[in-house]
């Protein structure tokens, strides 16, 4: 493994009387794009203006290619390259937008002209070069953004939730983009988001931020499938969460009281341990109460339908199982169970699909 | 209506025949204001980026000063800076009263607050954020504020025409610290003023008439150079 290209050291940033920012260590490598995922106001963009060495930090260093920076920091922005949310287009046209690093830089016309034109094409956005930036809608904006950081060819990039004020479509295709340039340069990125789906399609390792302190790091899989806390649980996606007492364990596989009910789930636990039995919605199945012992599942829950919500493609079940329990099913499923208020079903679920949060 | 209509012929054929007071008249107003603009531009950018960039602590009441400061009485200003050249005052071993240079300071005290007010409204109508973000790009301090003042420069304009008006069409402190003296302190308004109070109001409308044509030839095209940058 190569040495990181851009970390911090017990960083810490308090606004007024608030830390907005304590984090002990986070490392970047080149080639690597770290997402931070977390919620409104966890200090997701504090984060970001640390990194770019754009607010010192009241304690703690930032390191780039393993030093501490120090000294002239202008010298250590021109490695780096920031988008933010909003595109921040100077009023300019597009291609002079996109050459204002490289012109800051000292390059020269022509270097700019060539290396401007083959970044508007990578962003498929050639055909805007003459256009006054303040004409563009918000995607074409936001590409004219990227486009103009990743003309830098820098080191370091870091991206402050840029696709947070765009539609659906255009952000699909934004992010698809990305997607491919990422892959193809060598920058150290950091990509901050609340969105979790955005943080698993771009994102080799993901950091869960709240309250200013990383949570939890690692793969997307890791973080998914094990979830550090409650907090965390609840934000990766995992809408049922119960608490629990272990009664029994053998061969790896528990057995945890949850009210009234006994789940079995797998899980590194002892008996006695209180826990917190976490599924996601998409784990859970729905079934007619005699269907239940079919399935090679091994949970099976007796549970009453409290409300149903269509969530795009999917309908959202929630549902009475002596606590509360969250199930994501097909439109066809809700109909041909029949699925109502106060209707009875059998919940089912693997117990690979538990996790088991110790308290 | 005779007198308007005589004046205005006066001044067709004064401006036209190449009188020489005339033409010296103009040339001591575009020079004196001009100096004061540019004086007053220097100071009032620099003040606004300060106040703007920098957020210096008592920013609030600097910001009420120059806003005030845009209601300053010129005949207060002319005062005060006579009595400061005054052969007795605390900068009279100059001898500066009573020349174009006293003129130019006294104007130039006139517009700094205008343009200064003018200015730190221009720049604080950028997104704040844009800063962050052309430092992001690797700017210098300077870079970034080169930038940002290029960002501003529609509304940045104004307040450089705004500053020149209140210079050229000042007569209050003008007579005062400049004396009217012909050939050397006789601006196009200290002329007027002059004129009608000797009873000759053909020449006096001809001065004004003058004056109002550099305002709309300077002012216009600043206006231009304002709109044809916006368009492009």
């Amino acid at each position: 493994m190569s040495e990181p290209r851009i970390g911090l050291r017990g960083v810490k940033v308090e606004k007024g009387r608030r830390t907005v920012l304590d984090v002990e260590s986070l490392d970047v490598r080149a080639g690597e794009v770290l997402a931070v995922v977390g919620p409104n106001g966890a200090g997701k963009s504090t984060l970001i203006s640390v990194l770019g060495l754009l607010e010192k930090p009241k304690r703690g260093e930032v390191f780039f290619a393993g030093e501490p920076v120090s000294g002239d920091f202008l010298a250590y922005r021109r490695r780096m390259a920031v988008v933010f949310q909003e595109p921040l287009l100077l009023d300019a046209s597009v291609e002079s937008n996109v050459g204002t690093g490289l012109a800051l830089r000292g390059a020269s016309r022509d270097e700019r002209r060539a290396r401007v034109q083959a970044w508007l094409a990578r962003f498929g956005i050639e055909a805007l070069a003459g256009r006054s930036a303040r004409t563009l809608s918000g995607g074409e904006a936001q590409r004219v953004s990227l486009a103009r950081a990743l003309v830098l060819e820098p080191e370091v990039l870091l991206l402050d939730e840029p696709f947070a004020g765009l539609d659906a479509p255009t952000r699909q295709s934004l992010i698809d983009d990305l997607a491919r340039v990422l892959g193809e340069t060598g920058a150290a990125t950091v990509f901050v988001t609340h969105d979790r789906d955005e943080a698993l399609r771009l994102g080799d390792r993901l950091a869960v931020l709240m309250d200013g302190r990383v949570r939890q790091e690692g793969t997307p899989q890791e973080i998914f499938a094990g979830p550090a806390d409650e907090e965390v649980a609840a934000f990766v996606g995992i809408e049922t969460i119960a608490p629990g007492r272990v009664e029994t364990v053998s061969d790896g596989l528990a057995v945890v009281r949850a009210g009234e009910r006994l789940i079995e789930a797998g899980g590194d636990v002892r008996a006695g341990d209180a826990v917190l039995v976490c599924l996601r919605p998409e784990d859970i199945t729905l079934g007619p109460p005699a269907e239940a012992t079919r399935t090679s599942a091994r949970n099976h829950l007796p549970a009453t339908v409290m409300r149903i919500t269509p969530a795009g493609p999917w309908v959202r079940v929630e549902l009475d199982a002596g606590f509360p329990v969250v199930s994501l099913i097909t439109k066809q499923s809700l109909e041909d169970l029949a699925l109502a208020p106060g209707t009875a079903v059998v919940a089912t679920f693997k117990a690979a699909a538990v996790h088991l949060i110790r308290k | 209506m005779d007198l308007i209509w005589d004046g205005l012929k006066e001044a067709v054929s004064l401006i036209f025949s190449g009188d020489a007071y005339v033409y010296e008249v103009a040339l001591t107003s575009l020079y004196v204001s001009g100096l004061a603009t540019l004086i007053a531009v220097v100071i009032g950018f620099g003040l606004a980026s300060l106040l703007v960039f920098r957020a210096p602590p008592g920013r609030v009441l600097a910001l009420s000063a120059f806003n005030a400061g845009m209601a300053l009485p010129p005949v207060a200003v002319g005062l005060i800076v006579a009595i400061m050249l005054w052969r007795t005052g605390p900068l009279g071993e100059l001898g500066l009263l009573y020349t174009p240079t006293a003129i130019v300071i006294a104007q130039a005290v006139i517009a700094t607050p205008v343009v200064t007010a003018l200015s730190v409204v221009a720049l604080q109508s950028v997104n704040p954020r844009l800063r962050l973000q052309v430092l992001a790009l690797g700017a210098s301090r300077w870079q970034a504020g080169a930038l940002l003042f290029r960002e501003a420069r529609l509304a940045l304009l104004a307040a450089v025409m705004a500053g020149f008006g209140a210079a050229v069409s000042e007569v209050g402190a003008t007579i005062m610290v400049g004396g009217n003296i012909r050939g050397e302190t006789r601006t196009l308004t200290s002329a007027t003023v002059l004129e009608v109070q000797q009873g000759d109001f053909e020449t006096g409308i001809a001065f004004s008439l003058i004056l109002l044509a550099i305002i709309f030839a300077v002012v216009g095209g600043l206006t231009v150079l304002q709109q044809r940058r916006s368009a492009s």
